[in-house]
């Protein structure tokens, strides 16, 4: 029995999420002795990037009427070529919206926010992200089939190439029930799960002029940006950038904080960060405990002086 | 139009996560309990359109007499009337089965919830709850207006937003955004008052079976003691980051 992926694409493009949905895939089928199968909705992308993180087959479905995205419409699609017991999911916006429906369509446990392989395929049993990252959760599937959503750069992305063939399936899904009226996609700009660094930034910035700093060390370091919650609450920076447990929980491999206290919620969706580096001018704050490296002094000064080391070192 | 609001009780953001000894449980001694910060938004969302459209908002809870207070505050806010499910939620499926037994009875126009409990952290149950009642689902709202047998939801999405319109009924989740901050209701004491006599329907659970089992839970492991770098020596730390941690 073939292990399902669900390789999400944006506009035909694969995102990174897809190649580690897949590479999750592979540690699961290597485990079972199995084979990957993937699924992926109007593709442009070459399935030769599925392949090379280990998926042997690649289903393209190939539907006008799944041009924009219906999570009911994508999980009846899916449920249509998914024949496996085993699904993959990215814990993306849309792939966690489709993965509950296709779990009460086919009857399955839906373990969400998955961190790394499976600890055992039979009863499937796995470590998950909980309590806002403040504690970890093994969980243990009941039913016959599983579906899962992996947390984004949690198990991370590993080649593992396999030579692998691809079949289109048509199909002809009804959508209506929803209808898309605008898309704003913001072209160029890093999205925040899946950057490996990410630059944030909190109130000790005093106000949204002097967050061009912020910027060109990210744009420097090929980073994503982001902000504590009050900073998006005022509007300083938009809400897509509000990290924390009622923001967006992260795991990149570097998460530099400037002038952010590092309070209890603010830490919660930020301290499975790899490393962490926190600048802050008091050297009581908080964050200084949960951090990796930590340098006392004023932002202003230090964040600039630091572009230009770094900069210098990068040649 | 009827709006059902799904709330989950939770340990208030600044508590401390632990575990039972045998690390097969959640340790609840000496947490305070609140309304889901994501529930928050959907419920002012919902009060919202009780003014301006005259809409009644029911609040509905999945969980036994110890989350009444929490329903309670959730009355305050402005829901006309509450059902609490007693059960002890076990897992995404057996909530999500409860809530849409709820919805089908009652005939709701629209499902409001939070896009997941910073508790579990499941962000599944409305979209199961959607599939079970066989309606469209809209998540990470971020925007909702409603316009008679239509809403139109913006949603959040990897990047930007979409703007969408969905038929009524509809299941939607959502999340900061959906109202501002800084338009949450906090309750004042005519609420607190009145909310003393509104509804609240206790029933009970109609089936046990779960789909999903928290074997185990663990504690996040302490980081080793900071390295703190003088601000005149960024030098060091730069070398740090490429040469010790590998990152730049
Ligand atoms: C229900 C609820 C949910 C919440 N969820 C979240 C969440 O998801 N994410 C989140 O971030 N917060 C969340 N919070 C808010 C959290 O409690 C803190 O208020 C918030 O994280 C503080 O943000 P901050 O560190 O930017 O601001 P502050 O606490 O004001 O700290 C600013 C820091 O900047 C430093 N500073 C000032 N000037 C300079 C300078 N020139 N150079 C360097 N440093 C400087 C200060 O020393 C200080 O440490 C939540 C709160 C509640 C009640």
């Amino acid at each position: 029995m073939a292990i399902f992926v669900y390789a999400e694409n944006i506009n035909g493009i694969y995102k990174k999420a897809a190649f580690e949905a897949v590479s999750y895939a592979k540690a699961i089928a290597d485990q079972a002795g199995d084979t990957v199968t993937a699924i992926t909705v109007n593709p442009t992308d070459s399935s030769d990037l599925l392949y090379k993180y280990g998926a042997t087959n690649v289903i393209k479905i190939k539907d006008d009427g799944l041009k924009n995205f219906s999570a009911k419409a994508y999980a009846q699609a899916v449920n249509e070529v998914a024949n496996g017991n085993t699904l993959v999911f990215p814990h993306t916006t849309d792939a966690s919206s489709i993965a509950p429906m296709l779990a009460i369509m086919k009857d399955f446990s839906l373990i969400t926010n998955v961190l790394e392989a499976p600890e055992s395929l039979s009863p499937f049993q796995v470590k998950r992200r909980a309590f806002s990252g403040k504690g970890f959760m093994h969980a243990k599937a009941d039913a016959a089939g599983v579906i899962v959503t992996v947390s984004q750069n949690a198990y991370g992305v590993k080649e593992n190439a396999v030579s692998g063939s691809e079949e289109v399936k048509e199909l002809s899904v009804a959508n209506e029930d929803t209808k898309v009226v605008s898309h704003e996609q913001s072209s160029g700009k890093l999205d925040l799960k899946e950057a490996e660094i990410v630059v944030s930034a909190g109130r000790g910035m005093k106000g949204p002029e002097n967050w061009g700093m912020i910027e060109d060390l990210a744009e420097l370091l090929g980073a994503a940006t982001a902000c504590s919650k009050p900073v998006s609450d005022i509007g300083w920076r938009p809400h897509s950038e509000h990290v924390g447990q009622t923001g967006k929980a992260i795991s990149p491999n570097l998460y530099i904080a400037v002038g952010i206290s590092g309070a209890i919620q603010h830490l919660a969706g930020v301290n499975s960060s790899k490393t962490i580096v926190v600048v802050n001018s008091d050297a009581e704050a908080p964050f200084f405990k949960s951090a990796d490296y930590g340098v006392v002094g004023d932002a202003f000064k230090i964040i600039p002086e630091l572009t230009q080391k770094i900069k210098a070192l990068k040649g | 139009m009827k709006i059902l609001v799904c709330i989950s009780s939770v340990p208030d953001t600044t508590s401390k996560i632990n575990f039972t000894a045998d690390k097969s449980a959640f340790d609840k001694t000496g947490i305070q309990w609140v309304i889901n910060p994501l529930d928050e938004f959907a419920l002012t969302k919902a009060i919202k359109l009780q003014e301006s459209q005259g809409a009644t908002v029911t609040v509905l809870n999945v969980g036994e007499a110890i989350t009444e207070p929490v329903i309670r505050k959730a009355l305050a806010i402005g829901a006309n009337d509450a059902v609490r499910i007693n059960t002890e939620p076990k897992d995404s499926y057996s909530v999500a089965k409860e809530i849409a037994n709820v919805a089908q009875t009652g005939g709701y126009d629209m499902i409001l919830c939070g896009k997941e409990s910073i508790d579990y952290n499941g962000g599944s149950a409305p979209g199961m709850v959607a599939q079970l009642l066989g309606q469209p689902f809209v998540n990470a709202c971020v925007g909702l207006e409603v316009n008679g047998a239509e809403a139109t939801a913006v949603r959040e999405i990897e990047g930007g937003k979409e703007t969408i319109s969905v038929k009524l009924p509809a299941v939607i989740a959502g999340q900061k955004g959906m109202v501002d901050e800084k338009d949450l209701i906090i309750p004042n004491m005519r609420g607190i008052m009145s909310a003393r006599s509104k509804p609240l329907q206790v029933l009970e659970a109609s089936s046990s079976e779960v789909k999903v089992e928290g074997v185990s839970y663990d504690s996040v492991p302490q980081r080793a003691a900071v390295k703190m770098v003088s601000a005149d020596n960024l030098d060091e730390l730069v070398r740090l980051l490429h040469e010790e941690a590998k990152v730049i």
